[in-house]
């Protein structure tokens, strides 16, 4: 039911939109998510973007992983 | 892509090397269908030592769906003016009687559709004007706001012929019932990613505040997965038990609101039914009086198969984390992917057809 992979928003008409991975494109609904553009990455669930991911956040995960990583040594 | 990067972050060889050198036995629980396959798939579960057990919980919604509403599914599904619309996961479930499932019923030429969104059984309903169409609503918080914007879609376009027979259930209840049992003996839970989109960190402070349980909601790739384990083992260690978040890049503190806010709409709880477990209550989540006539077991007049419990499998025991797969006298002789015996079996997200594909 869920799709663990994040999926790019290639195109958007309304609540319904397209989304894309790895070449892979997938018709998905967009209800729950706050102002989504056009390249955003969303996480998809039994057809639904359910969060978007931004970058940003991203970026501070793998520094989180990182960190327990570096006071290994 | 920076997403991949949580496949292998850098690094994460040292955090695994630690982790291979860990000696204590530690108990830890995965709730998450996804993170079952996730591990399995991985290999994660041969590399670490014997003593770091990862348990498979009550999280993958096939399969703590009881028999008994198998059963009752089964039987509306005779109905020759229903159409039952599911996702692909429910058909291939048994009933108490050998043999039968929805695959089954639509060898039999009834009518049963396997949809990937529950808008799809909208549309269904749209074109298909004299039949009943039945959507089975399944899983927990993540799928149900979904859910209920189907239901809202019928009633903003005037779509009659369209009910749910909602077997939703929610992540907290199971959790505590789990907790409260004699035998409990969890170390820590790897909380699933994708429910906590929806209800948010906050969702699972109940585990740090109440239970002191070390908990980490997790993200879905074995970077991630290797971290929180870690995490666990240092909380346990230095015995400083809380709840924490690794799957920031999608987890926010309060979850999503808007989609919590169109499941509340349209749904509230209710005692429900748990394969193996029986009872809980308020764990499910069924529609609200006002939507009465969205509800499929109102307007078929349902008379539901009260709880039995007497499954022949052991599929219960996977389910509450009691026994690994292998244990179940079925397994890879009798159950297999094939031709499965249990839920745990048939979901593509089940424990057993986790570990019979991805055997280590
Ligand atoms: S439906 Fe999604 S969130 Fe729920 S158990 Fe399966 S993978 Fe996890
Ligand atoms: S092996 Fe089959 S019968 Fe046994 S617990 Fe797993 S799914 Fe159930």
């Amino acid at each position: 039911m869920c799709l663990a992979v994040p999926l790019k928003v290639i195109q958007i008409n309304g609540k319904d939109a397209v989304g894309e991975s790895l070449g892979i494109r997938r018709d998905i609904r967009i209800d729950f998510i706050k102002d989504v553009n056009l390249g955003d990455y969303v996480i998809v669930h039994a057809g639904f973007a359910i969060e978007k991911i931004e970058e940003e956040a991203a970026l501070e995960n793998l520094r989180l992983i990182k960190e327990v990583a570096d006071a290994l040594e | 892509m920076l997403w991949n990067e949580f496949k292998k972050p850098k690094d994460i060889e040292k955090i695994l090397s630690a982790l291979t050198k860990y000696d204590k036995e530690i108990r830890i629980m995965e709730i998450c269908g996804t993170h079952t396959v996730s591990i399995a798939k991985s290999g994660i579960k041969g590399i670490l030592p014997k003593n770091i057990k990862l348990i498979s919980g009550p999280g993958c919604p096939v399969c703590v769906t009881p028999t008994e509403r198998i059963d009752d599914i089964l039987f509306l599904s005779k109905n020759k003016d229903v159409l039952i619309a599911t996702y692909g996961d429910m058909i291939r479930v048994t009933g108490s009687i050998d043999g039968t499932s929805l695959e089954k019923r639509k060898a039999e030429g009834f009518d049963i559709r396997v949809v990937y969104s529950p808008l799809d059984a909208v549309k269904i309903a749209q074109c298909c004007k004299d039949k009943e169409v039945v959507f089975i609503g399944i899983g927990f918080e993540t799928t149900a706001p979904s859910t209920a914007i189907a239901i809202e879609r019928a009633i903003n376009e005037g779509v009659n012929n369209f009910s749910v027979f909602s077997l939703h259930k929610m992540v907290e209840p199971v959790l505590r019932k789990l907790i409260n049992m004699n035998d409990f003996n969890i170390d820590g839970f790897l909380c699933p990613g994708n429910v906590a989109v929806i209800i948010g960190e906050e969702g699972f402070r109940f585990l740090e505040i109440e239970f002191k349980i070390p908990s980490v909601i997790c993200g879905f790739e074995a970077g991630d997965i290797i971290y929180s384990i870690y995490r666990l083992i240092q909380m346990r260690e230095n015995k400083d038990f809380k709840l924490e978040n690794e799957y920031i890049r999608a987890v926010k503190q309060k979850g999503n609101e808007i989609a919590r806010n169109i499941m509340n709409k349209y749904f509230e709880p209710c005692d429900d039914i748990w394969r193996g477990i029986g009872w809980i209550e308020n764990s499910g989540l069924k529609l609200k009086d006002e939507y009465i006539q969205y509800d499929a077991v109102k307007k078929f007049n349902l008379d539901l198969n009260p709880y039995k419990n007497n499954d022949f499998c052991s599929c219960g025991e996977v389910i509450k984390g009691k026994i690994d797969p292998r244990e179940c006298k079925l397994f890879s002789t009798v159950c297999t992917i094939e031709n499965p015996k249990g839920p745990c079996m048939v979901s593509s997200e089940g424990a057993c057809a986790a570990a019979y594909k991805y055997s280590d």
